[in-house]
């Protein structure tokens, strides 16, 4: 028998506004696995990664999320992220008053901190957290000025993705949602940003990587790719499906699931 | 179904009742006869029930104030005005009542005062039970008393200042205090000197319908220094209580004085309450005005810089969830030259909650080289949350530097689901 698998998506149906935009969702990565996500506009990838992180505008109606075999739908947003989960977003927001630094100091004191065993959580030690928050931002070429600024207010798109991946640097979360995180980059920042990502995988952990295009697989490879189209992942493969969605587009996909149904 | 998250800040923790048990209660409403009866059964000198009895024909003429937050529900003869708990105010912890001492024990009062308090006095309904100070502020000549303590032991120094910073007239709300008043705090700070450690008392409404009227005197000397605490609690009721209460402060040349207050009301209390500082030269008064229950409270503690070099400084801090309106403020009247005064607002409005900022800042004619600064930071939780800002200024003097900025920020869902994402809502120790 084979271990549990570390994220599972079982027959999930879900929306927003009563309105059905999964379909019957299934998806199953173990450690040690980067899958991509790919599909076009509207087919229902940002979708999954905010019903996976809790989103609270977004309604299941059906199915299951599974993360090391507890279903995480009856979680909130911040249990989902103390259990290892994160989403990086398409559109990260701003937080006019909350500087860089005490959001992550919030953030990795409640995702990493130890439980007191009173129901509380222990901080952990501002001088490490500082540290810890210099190597990091080293790391990904982020300016060390950027800890006291507000969260994303005025960041350039490409900053704003980088202080995504600074976050979950942070965090060093075992499963990482990484939504379209290529969107809005331009060439060097999306190889800052992949280097980035790259560092921080290890073995250990899974990444889905949800995207439009093949660029951003060049520099982050995963080893499984998945097609959604309409709510539903049609077509799994290697690689090399990636490759061919490149070249083809994704309509005869669309010819193939219609003739299919 | 996806769990909604809910910035809920938790139920009212404060909201047990004890089983009332008094030595004495009023029957409810307000006429002269129970206001002599007050002043009788306390004992005091002729001056103070005429004082009372002059403040209750004040209170009779003024209208209920209607600028500020929506007082219609309050039914002034539907309020007892006056409990008694317990005999007299006890020395020490053993001598006060059982049930007492479990209110306080919940709300963590001993061992506060252990800890780091010089001195406690817990009032408890209108008088205080326990008052404590240790023996070295004692020897420096500090007095810290409960009110009706201090117009026994020291009656000349409560008879000069009572009602000259805030006299009976004032206002409704000061002249019903005036009519009633029954506990809070006196606080003398001899010349030079400086008390380190906090004076903390504690307020707590226990009975149904009952006001709370304390009345706190606190005169600091010349070069003198102290910090005053208050925390006041309510358990919650379905029927509406009152507390209305009077702090007036004096400080001397070079004198410095803290106060600062943490008012947790249950949300069907209306706190309206008069707080008035005199400031003379080159002294500072501070008040640090927390804001986090209550059904509607009204609170614009004021300085008044009497002389040159004389400082003010205002951080007001509310907090309004479902049902609350929090109209507080600050009030800073320049009367001298060189004078200064900073008043700094933070809120925070969530669900049907509504904070205001209603502010003053007053330079008299002749008072130059003033310089004075406010900030209002509003934030909006939601779509229903409201704020509204009422910053006055009265500036009749031309050489002052004057600032004022105002914010007010709104989270959005998208906001809070990534900070609801990234921080737990476990405790940080």
């Amino acid at each position: 028998m084979s271990e549990t698998p570390l994220f599972q998506v079982e027959n999930l149906h879900a929306g927003i506004e009563g309105e059905e935009i999964l379909k019957g969702v299934n998806l199953t990565i173990n450690r040690g696995e980067i899958h991509a996500l790919m599909g076009p506009n509207g087919s229902g990838k940002s979708t999954l990664a905010y019903i996976v992180a809790g989103h609270p505008n977004y309604e299941v109606f059906e199915g299951r999320v599974l993360y090391k075999g507890e279903n995480v739908l009856e979680l909130g947003a911040d249990e989902r992220a103390q259990l290892g989960m994160f989403l990086a977003f398409q559109y990260p927001t701003t937080i006019p008053g909350v500087s860089m630094a005490n959001f992550l100091r919030l953030a990795v004191n409640s995702v990493k901190g130890e439980d007191d065993g009173e129901g509380g959580k222990k901080r952990i030690a501002p001088r490490e957290f500082r540290k810890m928050l210099r190597e990091k931002m080293q790391m990904l070429n982020i300016d060390e000025s950027f800890a006291t600024r507000y969260l994303n207010e005025g960041f350039s798109g490409g900053e704003k993705k980088r202080a995504e991946i600074l976050q979950m640097a942070m965090l060093e979360p075992e499963f990482c949602i990484m939504d379209e995180t290529d969107s809005g980059l331009d060439i060097d920042a999306l190889r800052t940003v992949s280097e980035g990502v790259n560092r921080l995988y290890s073995d250990n952990m899974a990444m889905l990587l949800i995207t439009h295009y093949q660029r951003l697989l060049n520099h982050i490879k995963p080893q499984y790719v998945h097609v959604m189209l309409e709510g539903r992942v049609v077509q799994s493969g290697g690689p090399e499906l990636a490759e061919e969605l490149e070249a083809k587009g994704y309509d005869w996909l669309k010819e193939t699931a219609a003739a299919g149904s | 179904m996806v769990t909604k998250p809910d910035v809920n800040f938790g139920e009212y923790q404060y909201g047990f009742s004890d089983p009332e048990d008094y030595h004495f209660k009023s029957r409810k409403g307000l006429d002269v006869e129970m206001v002599t009866q007050i002043s009788d059964m306390k004992g005091e000198p002729e001056w103070m029930k005429d004082f009372r009895l002059k403040s209750l024909e004040y209170f009779e003429k003024r209208e209920t104030p209607t600028w500020g937050g929506d007082l219609s529900d309050l039914d002034y003869n539907d309020i007892f005005y006056y409990v008694r708990a317990s005999e007299a105010a006890g020395k020490s912890w053993d001598d006060v009542p059982e049930y007492i001492k479990n209110t306080f024990e919940k709300l963590g009062i001993p061992e506060a005062e252990r800890k780091f308090l010089a001195g406690v006095g817990a009032q408890y309904e209108s008088e205080v039970v326990y008052h404590s100070l240790r023996e070295d502020l004692q020897n420096q000549g500090v007095i810290f008393l409960d009110m009706d303590a201090a117009l026994k032991e020291h009656p000349e120094i409560v008879k000069k200042y009572m009602g000259t910073i805030i006299p009976p007239n004032d206002n409704k709300f000061a002249a019903l205090n005036s009519a009633v008043w029954s506990g809070g705090s006196f606080v003398y700070v001899p010349k030079g000197v400086k008390v380190e450690i906090p004076l903390q008392a504690y307020f707590r409404i226990n009975a149904e319908n009952m006001g709370q009227f304390e009345r706190t005197l606190i005169i600091v000397e010349e070069d003198a220094y102290v910090h005053y605490v208050e925390g006041c609690t309510a358990p919650t009721y379905t029927t509406n209580s009152l507390h209305s209460a009077v702090v007036e402060i004096i400080v001397k040349e070079g004198g410095r004085c803290r106060y600062t207050t943490i008012q947790n009301w249950s949300k069907n209390t209306y706190n309206l309450v008069t707080k008035r500082a005199a400031a003379y030269k080159n002294a500072t008064m501070e008040w640090v005005d927390g804001n986090l229950g209550s059904k509607l409270t009204m609170k614009y503690p004021a300085v008044w810089l009497m002389e040159p070099g004389a400082r003010g400084e205002v951080l007001s801090v509310a907090f309004a969830t479902d049902g609350m309106h929090q109209d507080a403020g600050a009030k800073m009247v320049h009367v001298a030259p060189n004078t200064s005064s900073q008043i700094i607002s933070k809120s925070i409005s969530k669900g049907t909650g509504r904070s205001t900022y209603r502010g003053l800042v007053k330079v008299h004619k002749g008072a130059s080289n003033v310089k004075a600064n406010v900030v209002c930071d509003a934030l909006l939780l939601d779509e229903e949350s409201r704020t509204d800002t009422y910053p006055y200024m009265e500036i009749e003097e031309e050489q002052v530097s004057i600032g004022h900025e105002a914010t007010v920020s709104k989270v959005a869902e998208e906001q809070l689901f990534i900070c609801r994402a990234a921080v737990s809502r476990k405790p940080m120790r």
